[in-house]
């Protein structure tokens, strides 16, 4: 395999990582909502962990996205 | 096909005045335009707004919701102590805002004309975070001297997990600035790229199209239809990476000025 398939063949699957991350951020919400419609009244007041946990949940996808960027462009 | 768009010419930063001082080159680029165009954009904003009349018309009821909603967001995260914080963070939040929302407007179509995503760009988000970074240590240090480092110790951990608990700690507090700038300026780079690509079908489909290929109006269709929803997903990435920043901000805040 010469260098510019295996460049980008590392990109793609630096790719996957966003797509798991996208699993978790939906997995975030899901979860909040689940328990917000059991309990609405509590719910508002967990907003900002909800927003913590989507940061902390995408935070990995948009590192897999940087890896796949930085395959792409910076290494030779 | 005739179509080398390159997704990552809208990011290049050119000159538009020349500048050098002792030896260093501060030209005025596309980037400062923007960013003064954003800090108009808010002094406008909020200038507009300080009236102080007795029943507030729109753009006071505006203003003050915007400044209403800083306040309660310090005070439920900073807690007690906060207040003096709030300024910082809605700078912090609104600049961030104004500058996501200025970079996605569609601009484009006069031709010439060509917004630029200042947080699109690593420089503009680190110095952000940087500086988020910078008023927790200082507040941190002088607020407590030195049992701040108290901070790398959980409460009630084991003794013996200490060595490894403490480095583990100081590595995630170290990694909070980049992380912090890292996810602004990903997320608006990669929104902005997402639509130039999208942008970037639906010209070489339409030009399939009237080429003799039919399949190209399709392509043009589908692209042009993932253009418009794709926008929309960004307006909400716009507002929620702006909401983030402030609010790991101040749960930083938070850490320093209480220690856990």
């Amino acid at each position: 395999m010469d260098h510019t398939s295996a460049m980008y063949l590392g990109a793609g699957l630096a790719a996957i990582g966003v797509g798991m991350s996208a699993i978790g951020v939906g997995n975030v919400f899901g979860s909040f909502l689940e328990g917000a419609l059991r309990n609405p009244s509590a719910a508002d007041g967990q907003q900002g962990r909800l927003f913590i946990g989507f940061a902390a949940a995408e935070l990995l996808g948009l590192i897999a996205f940087v890896v796949a960027i930085l395959i792409l462009f910076v290494v030779k | 096909m005739a179509g080398d768009i390159n997704p990552m010419e809208q990011f290049e930063v050119g000159h538009l005045i020349d500048l050098k001082l002792f030896g260093y080159d501060v030209s005025f680029t596309n980037s400062a335009l923007f960013m003064v165009v954003v800090f108009v954009l808010l002094a406008t904003f909020m200038a507009g707004g300080l009236k102080r009349q007795l029943i507030p018309g729109r753009w006071q009821a505006a203003a003050e919701g915007a400044v209403s909603f800083i306040d309660s967001m310090v005070n439920v995260n900073i807690g007690k102590g906060g207040k003096k914080f709030a300024p910082y963070i809605f700078s912090l939040f609104f600049f961030i805002l104004f500058a996501n929302l200025v970079g996605v407007l569609p601009l484009a179509i006069l031709p010439g004309l060509h917004t630029f995503a200042v947080t699109s760009h690593i420089t503009v988000t680190a110095v952000l975070a940087f500086f988020s970074f910078g008023i927790v240590l200082l507040v941190g240090l002088f607020k407590h001297g030195l049992k701040f480092f108290g901070l790398f110790v959980p409460h009630g951990a084991p003794m013996v997990l200490l060595p490894v608990i403490v480095p583990v700690e100081l590595i995630s507090f170290l990694v909070r600035p980049f992380s912090l700038g890292l996810r602004l300026f990903v997320a608006m780079t990669a929104g902005h790229i997402l639509l130039e690509v999208f942008g970037s079908f639906a010209v070489q489909g339409l030009n399939a199209g009237f080429n003799g290929s039919p399949i190209g109006f399709v392509v043009w269709l589908g692209s042009f239809a993932m253009i418009i929803g794709v926008s929309a997903l960004e307006l909400l990435v716009c507002a929620i990476q702006a909401y983030v920043f402030a609010l790991l901000t101040s749960l930083y805040l938070h850490d320093a000025v209480h220690l856990h």
